[in-house]
């Protein structure tokens, strides 16, 4: 399964998506999202929605210096936080920035593509899509 | 409460020293929970009697809830201060991301006194504040550019909140806002001045803490619940849809909307500027605040053609509801789409409160029809009603006051009536310029018996449409309806929960809900909380002045048509006498 953006321009801030992600840990707040919600430049002008687009050969795994991110079959990255070190390379390395980062704990929040944010979005701009090889993805 | 919830951090920020410190006032958050509760506590600390509303000693105070952060719609901010309008209670709540982001920054709670020589902002991230110079950002025209600039500076994009004021504040209008997120406002009663006396130009705040709940299970049982109500209940369908503005076609229907300073309950034109035909026409995007899936802020875009360049426009996103549209817009006379728009687009970007600058704008016009004032103290704009580019040129010079009549509007209604005569139409409540609702007689005890003399004190205006226009009540009922829904408010307050969502949080989910985060309260204990709060802000109130006998009362509501016809002197006077018989 891959978690999509389907139509950005239906975003109205709410941020719901954020929450909900952060709510997986059983906790409420903000530390554990990795989903990302902002304005482009003024709510007026609509909202950028960052989701880990999963990819095949993922740059955040290839620049950790400790094996704790590794690559999955089919895309996307797991990570092994007891080899994670905290050096944020990987946050660095992901041009989308959709690394998000525990402050908290000092560690990555890596999206596991499990589709509980697209639950709390009111306005259906996230999708879950099955994930089958050749399928487009058009994730932002 | 959780014994590592951050919630009673106090983050204390002295604007003249440049220092900052925190302290655990767990005390207060115990016994208040947050918001409104603990923010009139700080108040009664920290502003001395009778003092300056613009003194440096004077505080700013923001709270936020135990529930910000951790269940929808409970997003806002409470903002207490002295107020330079009213000269006593000063009390403002604001949405956008305000509440989430002080939160999650790892405070329940901030308060600014002190007064700086130069221009600043504050950059609050990661448990610091810093101090930035804002010389360069005072004095710009519009608003939210000061505001862009702090948003490019700034880190914590998608976290933050942006405070700011406009040239309003700048100015010690005292009805100033303080901005949050562009579109929402700590409005009435003028925080914006207390801002600008302070040389205070803007906040920037950002935080993403966890916060811990007792019982995760039964936390997503809830949340769902209520978030459930949130998207799907339709006793929030109307702010959802075409938002608050549907209440102009159907209060004008009851001959209940201000129309030319209230002279008239309704008008056959306002056809072009009901809810239903912005939104048809105008509408172009809706947006939400942090942890709200409601999206009730309404954006129209407005598009103005340049007159010295053809195919050459300005296209300015506007953000509108029922409050601009009655005050901005009937109760000038404005009928046309584009010039209410145009005129909401200025009192925007000077940071005035719009309720108050309308009221005061209408009140100039009449004033100036019954030749009770002159073109000289208009400083040569000549007024009628709907004229809007005349109110434009006039909102400009209210913020910048040329002649001694401008700077009396420029401290509200009530200081210039008392100026320059017209006080029986100067419609004023508490020295706050009313609300939209010419709908009874609670409505109007409403506005004078509310704490901050708001419609949403207490929603008196829904007495008199729910009850009074069917069946009769002793203005001693009224009252007792007025105050037990006050004290219910204070609580939603307290715990940072929008009026709006007043129809889904009862005291019975406020009580489960607070219970995830370890405060113990029954439904009942809450109610005696809330009561307990509203005589706290009393005390404030008659502390700096405030008496119930001191109330004036425009006799223009006794003369225009109203929906139940009991508006009559001697309900509202009963009314009053037997507040002041409970409260005093």
């Amino acid at each position: 399964m891959k978690l999509s953006v389907r139509d950005v321009m239906r975003c109205v801030g709410c941020q719901s998506c954020m929450f909900a992600c952060s709510r997986r840990s059983g906790n409420a707040g903000l530390s554990n999202t990795c989903i990302g919600v902002k304005s482009t430049g003024g709510i007026s002008r609509g909202y950028s929605v960052i989701v880990c687009r999963s990819c095949e050969n993922p740059p955040c795994a290839a620049v950790c210096p400790t094996g704790a991110l590794v690559a999955k079959e089919g895309g996307g990255v797991r990570l092994n936080s007891a080899k994670c070190i905290g050096c944020g390379l990987c946050k660095d390395a992901c041009v989308i920035e959709a690394v998000f980062w525990n402050e908290e704990q000092n560690k990555p929040v890596i999206c596991v593509q499990c589709g509980y944010c697209v639950d709390y979005c009111p306005y259906e701009v996230l999708e879950l899509k099955k994930d089958k090889k050749g399928v487009a993805h058009d994730a932002e | 409460m959780m014994l590592n919830d951050s919630l009673s951090k106090v983050l204390y920020i002295d604007l003249t020293k440049k220092k900052f410190e925190t302290k655990d006032r767990r005390d207060l958050f115990e016994k208040y929970l947050g918001g409104t509760g603990v923010a009139t506590e700080l108040l009664l600390e920290e502003c001395p009697e009778g003092i300056d509303p613009f003194h440096p000693d004077a505080p700013i105070i923001f709270a936020v809830g135990p529930l910000t952060g951790v269940f929808p719609l409970a997003s806002k901010t409470t903002a207490m201060f002295k107020s330079p309008h009213t000269g006593d209670l000063g009390e403002s709540h604001a949405g956008g991301r305000s509440a989430i982001a002080i939160r999650m920054a790892g405070y329940g709670a901030i308060v600014i006194k002190g007064a700086s020589e130069l221009p600043l902002y504050l950059s609050i991230h990661d448990g610091k504040v810093q101090f930035k110079n804002a010389t360069t950002l005072w004095g710009m025209k519009d608003g939210s550019i000061p505001a862009r600039v702090m948003r490019q500076k700034e880190k914590g994009d998608g976290l933050r909140a942006i405070f700011r004021i406009g040239t309003a504040g700048e100015n010690l209008v005292t009805y100033s806002n303080v901005t949050t997120e562009t579109y929402r406002h700590f409005g009435r009663l003028g925080l914006g001045a207390v801002f600008g006396s302070k040389k205070l130009k803007g906040m920037v705040i950002s935080g993403k803490k966890a916060i811990e709940v007792n019982d995760k299970k039964a936390y997503r049982v809830l949340y769902d619940h209520i978030y459930k109500a949130a998207t799907e209940s339709p006793v929030m369908k109307k702010y959802h849809d075409v938002g608050t503005a549907i209440n102009i076609k159907a209060l004008n229907f009851v001959k209940a909307l201000p129309v030319k300073n209230l002279q008239f309950s309704s008008s056959e034109s306002i056809e072009m500027v009901t809810g239903e035909s912005i939104a048809q026409h105008h509408l172009a995007r809706r947006v939400a605040c942090a942890h709200c899936p409601v999206a009730c802020i309404h954006l129209a875009f407005l598009r103005e053609p340049y007159d010295d360049d053809p195919y050459f426009y300005k296209t300015s996103p506007v953000c509108y509801d029922f409050e601009l549209i009655y005050s901005l817009g009937t109760m000038v006379g404005i009928d046309d789409p584009t010039n209410l728009l145009k005129l909401i687009d200025i009192v925007e970007q000077v940071g005035v409160d719009a309720m108050s600058m309308g009221v005061i704008l209408a009140w100039m016009t009449e004033m100036y029809d019954r030749k009770k004032i002159t073109i000289e103290d208009l400083d040569g704009i000549d007024i009628k009603w709907g004229d809007a580019d005349a109110y434009i040129e006039l909102v400009k010079r209210i913020v910048k006051p040329s002649t001694s009549f401008l700077k009396a509007c420029a401290r509200g209604v009530d200081y210039a009536a008392n100026q320059y005569g017209g006080k029986e139409f100067a419609m004023q409540f508490g020295k706050n310029e009313m609300a939209g609702y010419h709908t009874g007689p609670a409505g109007y005890l409403g506005f004078l018996l509310g704490a901050r003399h708001s419609h949403l004190d207490n929603g008196g205006y829904s007495i008199d449409q729910k009850d009074l226009v069917k069946i009769d009540l002793t203005p001693s009922q009224v009252v007792d309806k007025l105050l037990e829904e006050e004290a219910i408010r204070q609580i939603l307050s307290s715990v940072a929960v929008c009026f709006f969502a007043r129809g889904i949080y009862d005291l019975k989910l406020v009580s489960d809900a607070v219970k995830l985060l370890g405060f113990d309260f029954s439904d009942e204990q809450l109610l005696e909380m809330g009561k307990k709060i509203h005589l706290n802000k009393y005390k404030f109130k008659m502390r700096e002045g405030f008496r119930f006998e001191k109330l004036d009362i425009p006799e223009r509501i006794y003369e225009t048509n109203d929906p139940t016809g009991k508006i009559t002197k001697k309900f509202i006077t009963e009314g009053i006498n037997y507040a002041k018989s409970l409260i005093d």
